[in-house]
């Protein structure tokens, strides 16, 4: 309620000390944000500059927008933009639709143990780590003793070298990533699902409707708003290939077609020092997904629906 | 509802199906994992894919833990976990809290600060200059302070907040309370579900703490359970353990990969029936609406 007129810094004041606990309380959490997240955007400033650690931010050389120039004349950055659009445009055909059908066929199952039992079991693979999941495939895949190709080899086949091939690399992440989040991912739709007025089935039933025309005219419809909004919020991480699953699959032979920004943030800035580069490449990444957020959201609310902002 | 034709028998059938044929696909590879590691060196040479071993060995086990390489790291883990997802709990409520309060001077502003850290951020490498400047490198405070508050659980927690009657806060304050003391007192304990959902969920992400330890932790006993278990499945590292039991060829090699795999995961698959007892209450009521 704060009524807009010219408050004299009594009243201020006033303000402070009757809320003088929740001012405290906010004390620490501010000093967090400002340190931990905050402050590194400051840092950013790096990025055009010749970072030198001993030297700081205010002792190293100013070069201007020398090291993205640099980024964006490198051969290196078709490839890394490729490689992280590839993966993203992997994720919304191939993984997108998957958590949607799942809620789709939960929602049609009448009989509630069966459906939370499953619900259980596919809910699992989200809460276990990369490393874990990363590790399992390793294991399974593998050319030496890994169970998949032990049965190809059975069945008279060549071994295919899953993990060290360019080919396999992008199927192999995205039927990860469908492993871990698919069942997971249907919480949302399962949610919206249950927010679907039963009268309209009802309805439908009178007028003939078998189960198929029922979803399609009615079932997929009450979603649609939230698949909008899902699908929004994916576009906005279009470039955010989960990069711990990244960082672990990636290996010298499948490189040309796993590197993508943020494990070259990583190469570069952590391992070759090369800071300012590295910062630059960041910020690039940065900057375009905060822009393709903001587009996408104006794009959703053009089309009529609620956007996030 | 007795939408009994043939063609919606047909429906439900293979809806049942599939979905149980989904379940299993995403659960067999835990199955196998965990058959594996119990199982002897013949068995393994003979069969090939075991899902349940019909001769159990615990060697693989007795291997991972004959020295204390494992067992630090879970303690590190375990340690991590408990600290961490309380001082994430400690901090996020607590900043939660003036946040909720809507008549709050200066409150739009503020939650407009930490909206803007959701879209923006400085990135891996400012990001760790500043861990170092702070002087966390090689600590394990380097792993809980810099995610100390989550944005995300910060506003769900806030929403949550919102919804205590404020009769109840007004009382406490008519009884001499502070607004600390309410936060405690009263606020926290009726909002159980909702802490519970959001600390189970901080707290898995800390079990789960990989490149960040592998980003600040240079000192390798320090390192938590999952940056060992990538050392010994994918790096291969898997000589840390007593060594005349490999020579006795008292298991398979493999074997000892998944009891660690297994060692990682299993303690989340414990935790997960609390888990999903509070998520269904607290989960989706904060979630949907900002």
């Amino acid at each position: 309620m704060n009524v807009n007129r010219l408050e004299k810094p009594n009243d201020i004041l006033r303000e402070l000390y009757k809320n003088s606990w929740l001012y405290l309380m906010l004390i620490p959490g501010l000093v967090y944000f400002l340190i931990f997240k905050y402050w590194p955007m400051w840092g950013l400033v790096m990025s055009f500059q010749n970072f030198k650690p001993h030297l700081g931010i205010s002792g190293s050389e100013w070069v201007g927008l020398e090291h993205f120039i640099r980024l964006f004349s490198e051969p290196q950055f078709f490839k890394l933009f490729r490689n992280t659009a590839v993966l993203a445009l992997y994720n919304i055909c191939f993984f997108f639709p998957i958590p949607i059908i799942l809620a789709l066929m939960l929602n049609e199952v009448r009989v509630e143990l069966f459906k939370r039992s499953i619900q259980t079991v596919i809910y699992i693979p989200h809460f276990v780590s990369w490393v874990v999941i990363v590790g399992i495939s390793y294991m399974f895949l593998t050319t030496e003793g890994g169970i998949i190709n032990d049965l190809i080899a059975h069945f008279g086949f060549e071994k295919i070298p899953f993990l060290l091939s360019e080919e396999w690399f992008r199927t192999l992440i995205t039927g990860q990533t469908i492993w871990k989040e698919a069942g997971w991912g249907t919480i949302i739709y399962l949610a919206a699902l249950s927010g679907i007025d039963m009268q309209l089935y009802e309805a439908a039933k009178m007028d003939g409707a078998n189960r198929w025309r029922q979803m399609w005219h009615i079932t997929l419809p009450g979603i649609r708003g939230t698949i909008i909004i899902l699908f929004i919020l994916k576009m906005g991480d279009f470039l955010d290939v989960s990069f711990e699953q990244v960082f672990l699959v990636l290996n010298t032979m499948n490189r040309e077609v796993g590197e993508v920004f943020d494990t070259y943030v990583y190469t570069k800035g952590l391992t070759q020092a090369q800071y300012s580069y590295s910062a630059a490449v960041g910020v690039f990444k940065s900057v375009f997904a905060l822009v393709l957020v903001l587009g996408t959201n104006w794009l959703a609310k053009k089309a009529g629906e609620e956007g996030i902002y | 509802m007795k939408d009994r034709s043939l063609g919606s028998r047909l429906f439900d059938s293979a809806n049942y199906l599939l979905l149980t044929i989904v379940a299993l696909v995403m659960i067999l590879p835990f199955i196998y994992v965990i058959a594996v590691s119990f199982a002897t060196p013949e068995e393994i040479a003979q069969r090939g894919f075991i899902l349940f071993p019909t001769q159990f060995s615990l060697s693989a086990y007795a291997y991972i833990f004959s020295t204390d390489t494992l067992l630090r790291s879970l303690g590190t883990s375990i340690y991590i976990t408990l600290m961490g997802t309380f001082i994430n709990l400690f901090f996020t409520s607590m900043m939660a809290y003036p946040l909720a309060k809507r008549h709050l001077r200066g409150r739009e502003k503020i939650l407009l600060l930490v909206l803007f850290t959701m879209l923006f951020n400085g990135g891996m490498i400012p990001t760790y200059f500043v861990v170092k400047d702070v002087g966390l490198i090689d600590s394990l405070w380097a792993l809980m302070i810099p995610g100390a508050i989550s944005a995300f659980n910060l506003i769900i927690m806030k929403n949550f907040f919102q919804q205590v009657p404020y009769e109840l806060e007004e009382s406490a304050k008519i009884d001499g309370c502070n607004d600390l003391g309410i936060l405690f007192r009263i606020v926290i304990p009726l909002s159980l579900p909702a802490m519970a959902t959001i600390g189970l969920f901080y707290a898995v992400t800390h079990w789960n703490t990989f490149f960040n330890a592998i980003l600040y932790i240079n000192d390798s006993s320090k390192w938590p359970l999952q940056v060992l278990l990538r050392d010994i499945v994918m790096l291969a590292n898997d000589r840390f353990g007593d060594q005349s039991a490999v020579e006795r060829s008292d298991f398979h090699p493999i074997t000892i990969r998944m009891a660690v795999i297994v060692f990682a995961t299993v303690p989340i698959l414990l935790v997960y029936p609390f888990l999903m007892k509070h998520f269904a209450k607290g989960a989706m009521m904060g979630s949907v609406k900002g």
